[in-house]
């Protein structure tokens, strides 16, 4: 059963909300009392898939799903899809402009932090079309 | 040691944020490349970063960073500034490098 389900929208290039959808999930669920350690992983799976939205993905949506036992993160983008997942998925793979990087971004970090913080994470994506990344984070009982 | 103890012992210039000033310091973490931030920055730490846009103000929310010291003169673009005051993030200015404030942060007993 799905306790609560909302959604964000995310705009191509706007980083000066960038960030905005991961801390309102973050506060969704400090109100909730939910596992620090668990909120601080859900928080860096957000942002860096925001990022990727509006670095690359054209406008897209991030919704956050609260379950009783998982917690599950889905972000959808129309915007330039991945051509090769597999290479995305390296440490120190990027293909940030020259102005994400002068702003800090495009380390190649930000799949591979997704995967190190998430219990859960398929990527599907096609060239032209779009993203979806899926993510699911256990919730433990006590 | 609270984010107003540190801007008094090193004249740090406060540019927003002044609300978060009772926080409290923990430790420190210095880092230009947002998601190595992102993936390591400790919780109630000082951030130490040449980076002076608006995004710097969400990474500190996200890590419940306690300040945020812009370093090497650099100053934050109004968006950072707007967004800090929102976000009650103290944002704070250092005109030298990143290596002499951090090393005077440590001795001074965060570690």
């Amino acid at each position: 059963m799905t306790a609560f389900k909302k959604s964000f929208n995310i705009k191509k290039r706007d980083f000066v909300r960038a960030g905005e959808a991961s801390i309102n999930v973050q506060n969704i669920l400090k109100s909730l009392n939910m596992d620090h350690k668990l909120i601080r992983r859900i928080a860096i799976c957000g942002y860096e898939s925001e990022m990727n939205v509006v670095m690359h993905g054209g406008d897209g949506i991030l919704t956050v799903e609260i379950n009783t036992g998982k917690i599950i993160l889905d972000i959808e983008d129309n915007g330039d899809g991945i051509e090769n997942i597999e290479l995305a998925m390296q440490k120190g793979y990027s293909t940030a402009t020259e102005e994400h990087r002068e702003m800090g971004f495009g380390a190649g970090m930000g799949l591979p932090n997704m995967k190190a913080n998430s219990d859960i994470l398929s990527v599907e994506s096609e060239k032209g079309k779009g993203t979806q990344v899926h993510m699911e984070f256990n919730v433990s009982a006590d | 040691m609270t984010v107003n103890d540190l801007v008094e012992k090193f004249a740090l210039q406060t540019a927003a944020g002044e609300k978060g000033l009772d926080r409290l310091v923990k430790s420190g973490y210095c880092g230009d490349l947002l998601s190595d931030v992102m993936a390591n920055a400790p919780e109630g730490c000082v951030w130490l970063t040449i980076q002076s846009h608006q995004n710097i103000i969400a990474v500190a929310v996200l890590r419940e960073m306690a300040c945020i010291i812009i370093t090497g003169g650099h100053t934050p673009d109004a968006d950072a500034i707007d967004k800090a005051g929102k976000e009650g993030i103290p944002l704070l200015l250092w005109p030298g490098s990143a290596y002499t404030l951090a090393g005077s942060i440590y001795t001074a007993g965060i570690k």
